[in-house]
């Protein structure tokens, strides 16, 4: 009897991966712990390791398939000398495997078009015909108990299913027609057909919706896990997350005197702190010290947190990634330096767990190191506020006593989440973190 | 000429409904009634009977009074009171519709209504004629009993339920034609008042529509009342004279009796009443059985007029006629431009069905048979009475809810129970399946005890081999 090989769940919010690649091959023997393949989310790409041992039946989803769900069976395992087709898996392989090229680019499409995605189903439009539906207002999809089983089933992807529920509530007659393995093309087919009837699409939606109509001559990229997450919680958060932006102008002299001496004395335990480094304990010990801007909005509650976890952006081949250095305020600024040398290697390879991915309190995005003189970043949500620090450069500067000299000097703006932060506190933890740089001893001590 | 948004021609629970339901969205609504408003159900239906079912059903206990350590004796029914009480519920109700009406401001005219096409419709009372227009008409003229060709019910001998709930006195030896819902209960009601009642169906088992586990349990639990049930019988021949009606009844194994009973009740159907309604005028089509042919939606093949309840396919139920009332008054007033409703088609699947005898029938969804020839593979879960407790306190201890799952899906595809205050209970599965709930929404639910609700759990449970109780 055949063992069979789910796609595991890698993080308690995955609903879906890639299978990027096999590492077995139908016919090798596993034993419990060998790595099986590696599956890639939505951040990073992750080894699947073997829980039970036998030979490999039968590879059942061909490596560099997407979007396979959580719980498909992606392989079988058999017993020694057992025959692999006996599976009782089989007739899932044609599930879950890629359909032709032409159902992904619709696929794509029905992603990329939600303001069509809102309209009424066509199948019973008339000219006069009552519409029973009412659209996918909010983010949330309403789904019957029914309809999820029927859908966790049958592999049917229910963000592209149109409901015609109460509420617009997806139910079981929708399913009926939809395509079973993720491939909701006639799905989106149909909504399209139904324009006419519904609120007219703005004229970019319709370029987007049809870009290989686009008159320059252009490529066409499929979008990548990665860039889809970060284009949708780019999305939610300036849609749902009123920013508000404090800027403070920050000397540096001390700072990078400080990093001077500090490498000194730990060049021989082969450590090479960074501003950025002394940057995120800055920023550790302010969240800590003004705690009302190291919180978390939820609605009717707030959490307020005793500890800084700083998510640092990090850009990556393709993206951008936000390992995190939990407990950034009571952390050494040296193993700060190399837990983040550390997490920004892997991060690179693409080898970060989520779990050193996903959470933190604040976040800070440096784009010194490319001259960039001052921005404003977007709150990473559920996190309330980042930190955007820019290049650090020598100005002209007012120094006390009205004497005009040369400093370093940088700008640094804060975004806050103004639904839980008030601009008064804001301002308090820029101005703590500002403290901070320019007497940086408050750093090591 | 008045003119509204809306017309609605007949005043059953489909057709006061759906005038309520415009009127609230906003529509000038009215109403178009022959008779009484209310309809059959109220006036001669549903809610009379019930009120006749109550009576028989306390003289029932009081016969069984020693049963609860009571004494009851001298215990008679007087089947003219009996009567009196039921006309008056009927008529406290259907007053009850006429303050409804007033209270919306929906406009009742009396008479006898018919479309004239175009939107125009007449009403002719004591020989006047009004006429009418609207943008839309809902026809919503319900039906009515269907007759034995070889017999027509004269309301002496051989009677329509319209006859059996207004006895003058009560029949000696009855003859009940028919072992649907309306023939079951009435034999129900007559055999509780000491009836010899004998019950001709043409199918192999009562109560047909149901499971055949409840048809299985309702004729042993029947006949052990007294009933004498004939299945797979036919009538050959009725004859009735001012005395007696005889009947040549032909038995299951061809044998044929010639039998004397003093009374008959045909109960095999309705015919719906699309006659002089003027529906040759529009060129709204019936179906085969001249039942009107409408769209999920209600709408017939002609725009602006639409069909519920009755006089449309079945199931021929008067909450099913509501709520497609409701629904059609929705549709019309979104074609008027309402963008607030969202009228949703009903699923036949999720409308449950109740028959009041004793012990109660009720059932929503597909029976074990019917789910298996569509091909599901299922989980069936039984829970008897005699494992509830409030039951066995109650001294009802007949009867039992069976559950049918999809095996694969956990839906739930019917449920059916036969027993004390069943009609009552079903909603419960139906709002689950309105709801598209699976075995473990059912499972996980808390039902509180003591209550006969809690064989609902245990069913679902014994579905999934977990029944607790049994």
């Amino acid at each position: 009897m055949a063992i069979e090989i789910k796609m595991p769940a890698l993080s308690p919010t995955m609903e879906e991966g890639t299978l990027a690649k096999w590492l077995v091959k139908e016919g090798d023997s596993v034993a419990s712990g060998d790595l099986l393949a590696e599956i890639e989310t939505d951040k990073a790409t992750m080894e699947f390791e073997a829980v039970d041992e036998g030979v490999i039946g039968q590879i059942l989803v061909a490596e560099g398939t997407e979007k396979v769900k959580v719980g498909t069976v992606i392989a079988t395992i058999i017993a020694e000398g057992e025959e692999a087709g006996s599976s009782p898996a089989t007739p899932e392989k044609a599930a879950a495997e890629p359909t032709a090229k032409a159902e992904e680019q619709n696929k794509e499409e029905a992603k990329d078009a939600p303001a069509e995605a809102q309209v009424a189903p066509a199948a019973k439009a008339q000219a006069a015909a009552p519409t029973p539906s009412v659209t996918h207002g909010d983010a949330r999809l309403k789904v019957s108990p029914l309809a999820r089983r029927l859908a966790a089933n049958d592999g049917i992807d229910l963000s592209a299913v149109q409901g015609s529920g109460p509420g617009g509530r997806i139910v079981k007659a929708d399913l009926t027609g939809a395509p079973k393995g993720g491939a909701p093309a006639s799905v989106a087919a149909a909504p399209k057909a139904a324009a006419p009837v519904a609120v007219p699409a703005p004229a970019a939606k319709a370029a987007s919706a049809s870009p290989t109509d686009y008159p320059t001559p252009h490529e066409q990229v499929k979008l990548s896990g990665m860039r889809k997450t970060i284009a949708r919680r780019l999305t939610e958060s300036k849609q749902t997350v009123p920013h508000i932006y404090l800027t403070v102008d920050v000397r540096l002299d001390a700072l990078l005197k400080l990093r001077g001496e500090l490498n000194d004395a730990l060049s021989s335990r082969g450590i090479k702190v960074s501003v950025n480094d002394l940057l995120i304990k800055a920023l550790g010990i302010a969240l800590v010290q003004v705690p009302e801007c190291n919180v978390q909005y939820q609605g009717d509650t707030m959490l307020k947190f005793s500890r800084a976890d700083i998510s640092v952006a990090v850009s990556i081949p393709g993206g951008l990634i936000t390992p995190i250095v939990t407990e950034a305020d009571t952390k050494s600024v040296a193993a700060i330096s190399a837990e983040m040398k550390d997490l920004a290697e892997r991060a690179k390879a693409g080898k970060l767990q989520p779990s050193e991915y996903q959470g933190g309190t604040a976040s800070l995005s440096n784009m010194g190191m490319m001259g960039i003189t001052q921005f404003d970043a977007v709150i990473n949500p559920p996190q309330a506020m980042i930190l955007a620090v820019s290049a650090g450069e020598k100005r002209p500067w007012v120094f006390p006593g009205d004497t005009l000299g040369v400093a370093t000097a940088m700008y640094v703006t804060g975004s806050f989440d103004h639904r839980a932060i008030d601009g008064a506190d804001g301002a308090r933890l820029m101005s703590v973190f500002k403290g901070l740089v320019e007497k940086p001893l408050g750093l090591i001590a | 000429m008045s003119s509204y948004d809306l017309i609605v021609l007949g005043s059953g629970p489909g057709g006061y409904v759906a005038a309520i339901r415009g009127a609230q969205l906003g529509l000038k609504v009215a109403i178009v009634e022959r008779e009484n408003l209310g309809g059959i159900c109220l006036n001669w239906g549903c809610i009379p009977t019930k009120a006749l079912l109550r009576s028989s059903e306390i003289f029932h206990y009081m016969n069984h009074a020693s049963d609860y350590g009571l004494k009851a004796e001298a215990i008679s029914a007087d089947i003219a009171a009996i009567v009196k009480r039921s006309r008056g519920v009927a008529s406290k109700l259907n007053q009850g519709v006429t303050h409804l009406m007033k209270k919306n401001k929906i406009t009742v005219h009396t008479g006898q209504g018919k479309l004239l096409g175009g939107g125009k419709l007449s009403v002719v009372n004591d020989g006047k004629t009004e006429e009418l227009s609207a943008k839309h008409i809902i026809i919503a003229t319900g039906a009515r009993a269907r007759d034995l060709p070889k017999a027509k019910a004269d309301g002496k001998r051989i009677w329509t339920y319209r006859h059996a709930m207004t006895p003058t006195e009560l029949p000696t030896k009855l003859l009940v034609i028919g072992s649907g819902a309306i023939g079951i209960e009435f034999a129900s009601f007559y055999n509780d008042l000491g009836v010899k009642v004998t019950v001709v169906e043409m199918m192999d088992r009562i109560l047909p529509v149901e499971d055949a586990d409840v048809s299985t349990f309702m004729a042993k639990a029947l006949t052990k009342q007294g009933f004498d049930l004939r299945i797979s019988a036919n009538i050959q021949k009725i004859e009735a004279t001012d005395a007696a009606v005889t009947a040549e009844i032909k038995a299951k194994d061809g044998t044929v009796t010639t039998e004397e009973f003093s009374h008959v009740i045909v109960a095999i159907g309705i015919v719906p009443n699309v006659e002089n309604i003027g529906l040759e005028d529009t060129g709204v089509e019936p179906d085969k059985r001249y039942h009107i042919k409408v769209d999920e939606y209600c709408r017939t093949n002609v725009d602006g007029i639409w069909a519920i309840g009755d006089v449309t396919a079945p199931p021929w139920l008067a909450h099913k006629a509501s709520h497609e009332g409701v629904l059609a008054a929705e549709a019309i007033a979104q074609a008027l431009g309402n963008t607030e409703v969202h009228p949703h088609p009903i699923d036949a699947k999720n409308i449950p069905g109740c028959t009041y005898c004793h012990p109660q029938v009720a059932s929503v969804g597909l029976t074990e048979a019917k789910a298996k020839e569509a091909g599901h593979e299922v989980k069936v879960g039984n829970f008897p009475f005699v494992g509830n407790g409030k039951a066995i306190a109650l001294g009802e201890a007949e009867g039992f809810i069976k559950t049918v799952f999809d095996a694969k899906t956990g839906e739930l595809l019917g449920a059916h129970m036969v027993g004390a205050e069943v009609t009552e209970l079903i909603q419960g599965y139906t709002i689950g399946k309105q709801a598209e709930l699976v075995e473990t929404d059912y499972i996980q639910t808390v039902f509180p005890h003591p209550t006969l609700s809690e064989m609902m759990h245990e069913s679902v449970l014994s579905a999934y081999s977990r029944a607790v109780h049994f």
